[in-house]
């Protein structure tokens, strides 16, 4: 298997998306409308500049961020590779990309929302070419592909217009089974971009340990991290995960799972969990988090109000999966409850209780949640806005079809577990997932927004997450952002060969 | 899944700090809880009086330097000023030879107040013993460094240990072929099974024929081992006493090959005319011997050790069987239509070059498979997945040595709590004699290279492979036990990330101390 180099090809004027064998570009994710034309330009002395007439200007330290960083990429690249030989006839001189927001709020300072305007258009002709986008998350979704032709030596006239097929494109990471340093996590985010993800789902804490230094209650990391000091995020780790990603359009969205997965969280925050008894006396070990106590709910109303704090984006992942219930049942003060509730032994609706406080204390904080299929699947009354994440693998597209039949938005991640890995070309797989494959109307594949490759943490850290994520993680991106009818395998092995050494690059 | 960490309990913990913390577990040991305190500033390597090895021997004195700073991986300052003397006497001064396939890696070990004796007959045994001592030390929660009173007498159940890495189907840059051979020392691995060139790339920059890589490799500047790359990945290597063994695999599996050598590989026929595409080395020419004489003449000057790699694997018969001129020449020597045959032959002339070069040739089982003079082979290696133990079995009953690859082919990934199935492997569980059993010389893990390069190696092979390391080097019986193993593995996979190599992780968990270089 050798991996073809990507040739510049003469194409006659205006083939509209890679109809034809795709060698004449590496783009991925494969924007929705590409134009190229039979010409070719040299770039000399270049410059990302602020159009004129944009609403964004020196002073929008996001795009000036972006603007530099994708220099060093192009530049960066281009010297490391040498002098190339064009093979275009003609060569004349591109000396400028204007960047213009056209709409009056540029959006500069603010944080991206699942419902953000990440179009774009770009148009490479002479005498300079223009990236037009309504906001700054266009712009830098244009800049991105910008870089990927001129990493192609293709600067060929061309004319793009894009913007995703799904506005909730993520990726998760796992930093409880194992501390993830920051720096694979500013890493990470950095190819993300790269890739068009937008939504960085931290799944932070869990049984395992703790790593979140909570200011309200900083016992819980001190007690529930694997080391207090080197195996923690503190405020400020927090707050540059969130900037670095918010000057990449990058949404960071927290998950504090519970009822289950708390172990971690009872080290540091005694009668949180529940006691699990062995026949009449506690065995001395813990369940998920007690369901009768008000002291719960005092906890997790304080608990909340910093998360909603500490995190800008509108929505913060409310876990809610793999509850056991075996503890709950051990134990007699719960036994007692559902007696007094008249649940009999159907400890989902136990469940249910504690998740609709949950969601009621998570409402207060003026956030909208996101919670596992289990709490959907277990009746609880949610919120309109509620997005519903389905991730079991058996049923998934009969699960879609239900919750958007109910009117929830929904996630998918059930096909898109990267942490299972196999032998040879597992991105195939991936990639031909079809999100919107289950039965329902138009009116219900509409609530799906989108999904998420899922990277659990059990074997992976930071000696083996990047080889372990990307390239796969690069088909979950073009399935989620380019139009539905993109699936020819081949196409994107060409294109992904590429777009792989770039990102090794 | 809800396993708790499994790094809580600081019992078990405490008995890592002794031998038990050592991997691969040595042959004897005695190892008590009195324990010395080190400190970095009074801490010293030395020569006994009656070591034949003295200063300017110069794998011990880079070793000393190396492992100094393993030994005190912080430099925070020790505790008190007692000495502490780690005394080193070898039998054999051979600092300036390369290990072959018969020295000794025995060693002795006697940790006690204010000193260690190392003994051993050879530098590559004091190596052996400088790693084990390395595993020894250990900190407490201050950070004061300590060792324990020990005595370890050590020695491999295996003489060859190997690791295979292939950089033909993607190169790997010389730093990450440095970098592994540092993994495979701390492992006691000591052989590096180089499979350098095959179809996809001919990376192998020849004196003698400068086309095979200009042509063949992926990249003719950036993706080339130069003559004096490979010098550096042999001196490398010499210094942690690791034996590169060089494989030139053919006639198949050497499409690359043809770029730069026309005429060397059979032109496959679509009936009567070529098709344009070529197949194995054309074993009819002899401008064929004639060029694979000279190549093998420059690879046995280049590579020092007295072993070579023939390959010989997985030969495609379909484009032999299609040129007329490799019939006929099947007719002429009676072959008939048994295309073994052909392969038998050219492997002969091969095996007969390289002898006469005075080198031991090792082939892959296919060619035993179809060998009929199995006594012009040496070194047989058994690779294919399925009853390989009988493999094994009819290779030493045929008098020939085995070396067996077939449980270790870690190029498959799998969830790292596999690795029990690298450890689990018994490689003489089969019915022979103490004389055949002999015969089996050792094993190989194989990182074969479709989808490997420098962005995944480490963490795809490490610690994985020091599975297999434990169950080439330690006594069967007392390393059965996969419960057993797990923490200590656990153990010594925080030691590597400590030491920079990035191994996977094997459960939930953390190291103490990782990070520090990412």
């Amino acid at each position: 298997m050798s991996i073809r180099t990507i040739m510049l090809i003469m194409l006659i004027a205006g083939t509209v998306r890679a109809v034809q064998a795709s060698q004449y570009v590496s783009l991925w994710p494969l924007p929705q409308k590409v134009k190229i034309l039979d010409l070719s330009f040299k770039l000399t002395s270049f410059n990302i500049v602020d159009a004129k007439e944009s609403s964004a200007g020196s002073s929008c330290s996001l795009l000036q961020d972006a603007y530099r960083r994708y220099y060093e990429y192009m530049f960066g690249i281009a010297k490391r590779q040498g002098p190339r030989k064009s093979r275009l006839t003609g060569p004349s001189e591109l000396t400028e990309l204007q960047v213009w927001i056209t709409s009056p709020d540029s959006e500069c300072d603010g944080y991206p929302s699942v419902t953000s305007d990440e179009s774009y258009e770009l148009s490479v002709d002479l005498p300079y070419a223009v990236l037009k986008a309504p906001k700054v998350w266009g712009a830098l979704h244009g800049l991105e592909t910008f870089s990927q032709l001129v990493y192609e030596d293709q600067y060929g006239a061309v004319s793009i217009s894009d913007f995703p097929r799904f506005a909730h494109r993520g990726i998760l990471l796992d930093s409880s089974r194992h501390f993830l340093p920051l720096k694979v996590i500013l890493a990470n985010l950095e190819t993300m971009a790269m890739n068009k993800f937008n939504v960085f789902h931290w799944h932070i804490v869990d049984d395992q340990s703790f790593p979140y230094l909570s200011r309200t209650f900083p016992q819980l990391s001190q007690q529930g991290a694997y080391h207090p000091y080197t195996h923690v995020y503190t405020p400020a780790d927090v707050k540059m995960v969130i900037e670095f990603g918010r000057l990449r359009g990058i949404r960071v969205v927290p998950e504090f799972d519970t009822p289950g997965h708390t172990q971690s969280w009872g080290k540091g925050q005694k009668d949180l969990l529940t006691p699990c008894y062995s026949g009449s006396k506690p065995s001395g070990s813990f369940g998920p988090v007690n369901p009768i106590l008000n002291t719960t709910y005092d906890f997790m109303s304080q608990f909340f109000k910093e998360i909603s704090t500490v995190f800008p984006d509108a929505y913060v992942h409310l876990g809610g999966d793999e509850v056991d219930f075996t503890c709950w049942k051990s134990n007699p003060d719960i036994q007692k409850f559902m007696d007094q509730q008249g649940y009999g032994q159907d400890y989902k609706k136990l469940e249910s209780f504690y998740i609709q406080k949950l969601l009621d204390i998570v409402t207060t904080t003026h956030k909208g949640y996101m919670i596992w299929q289990e709490v959907f699947d277990n009746g609880v009354k949610l919120k309109p806005d509620t997005v519903v994440h389905v991730w079991i693998g058996g049923g998934a597209n009969e699960e879609m079809g239900k919750v958007t039949a109910a009117g929830y938005t929904t996630i998918l991640s059930a096909p898109w577990y990267l942490d299972y890995i196999s032998y040879a070309q597992d991105w195939q797989k991936y990639y031909k997932v079809e999100p919107l494959d289950f039965d329902g109307t138009e009116e219900q594949k509409k609530l799906v927004i989108g999904g998420e490759a899922c990277l659990w943490g059990e074997y992976v850290d930071a000696t083996n997450l990047t080889p372990r994520l990307w390239p796969r993680a690069s088909a979950v991106a073009e399935r989620l952002w380019s139009a539905k009818d993109v699936t020819d395998i081949n196409d994107a092995f060409n294109r992904l060969s590429v777009h792989r050494c770039r990102m090794v690059a | 899944s809800s396993r708790v960490s499994s790094s809580g309990s600081s019992s078990a913990l405490s008995s890592l700090h002794t031998v038990e913390g050592v991997w691969p577990l040595p042959q004897s040991f005695t190892s008590s809880t009195e324990r010395y305190p080190l400190n970095p500033k009074a801490f010293y390597f030395g020569y006994g009086r009656q070591s034949a090895a003295q200063q300017d021997c110069s794998v011990l004195d880079a070793a000393f330097k190396r492992y100094f700073s393993l030994i005190f991986p912080d430099y925070t300052s020790g505790s008190g000023d007692k000495p502490f003397t780690v005394e080193i006497r070898v039998d054999h001064a051979d600092c300036d030879s390369y290990p072959n396939e018969n020295s000794s890696e025995r060693y002795n070990l006697s940790v006690s107040a204010g000193q260690a004796s190392l003994n051993a007959e050879t530098v590559w045994g004091a190596l052996r013993g400088l790693e084990t001592f390395s595993q020894l030390v250990y900190q407490d929660d201050f950070g004061t460094y300590f060792v324990n009173k020990t005595e370890i007498d050590d020695f491999p159940r295996f003489q060859f240990r190997g690791i295979l890495l292939d950089t033909s189907r993607h190169y790997l840059p010389v730093q990450a072929i440095l970098k592994t051979l540092d993994a495979m020392a701390y492992s006691k691995f000591n052989v590096f099974h180089w499979h350098i060139v095959d179809d996809p790339s001919f990376p192998y920059q020849s004196r003698t024929f400068p086309d095979l890589s200009s042509t063949g490799a992926f990249h003719p500047m950036t993706h080339i081992y130069t003559q004096s790359d490979v010098r550096r990945v042999i001196s490398h290597a010499r210094l942690w006493g690791i034996r590169v063994l060089p494989e030139f695999d053919s006639p198949g599996h050497t499409q690359s090959w043809g770029k730069g050598q026309s005429d060397l590989l059979t032109p496959c026929y679509r009936g009567s005319t070529p098709s344009g595409t070529f197949g194995p080395v054309n074993p009819v020419l002899p401008s064929t011997y004639q060029f694979m004489a000279r190549l093998f003449k420059e690879v046995s000057s280049v590579f020092p050790d007295s072993y070579i790699h023939l390959g010989g694997d997985e030969v495609d018969f379909s484009c032999w069987k299609s040129n007329p001129d490799v019939r006929a020449f099947m007719q002429k020597m009676g072959f008939g239509g048994d295309f073994t045959k052909l392969e038998a032959f050219y492997m002969e002339k091969i095996v007969n070059i390289t002898s006469a070069l005075k080198k031991t040739s090792i082939v892959w089982q296919d060619v035993f498979d179809y060998h009929e003079r199995r006594s012009s082979l040496s070194v047989v290696e058994v690779w294919r997945h399925g009853c390989y133990l009988c493999e094994v079995r009819r290779v030493v009953n045929a008098g020939l040595r085995v070396i067996l690859a077939s449980p270790w082919y870690l190029d498959q990934p799998g969830p790292t709590h596999n690795w029990a199935r690298y450890y689990t492997v018994w490689p003489l569980a089969f019915k022979g004699t103490e004389e055949q059993k002999k015969l089996v010389i050792g094993g190989e893990v194989c990182m074969w290279g479709e989808y490997v390069d420098a962005t995944n190696l480490t963490p795809r092979l490490w610690p994985r492979a020091s599975a297999a390391a434990e169950r080439l080097w330690s006594d069967e019986k007392q390393t059965s036990s996969v419960d057993e193993a797990f923490p200590r593995l656990q153990d010594f996979r925080c030691k590597l990330v400590r030491r920079g190599i990035r191994a996977e992780p094997l459960h939930v968990g953390h190291c103490k101390h990782e990070y520090q270089g990412v």
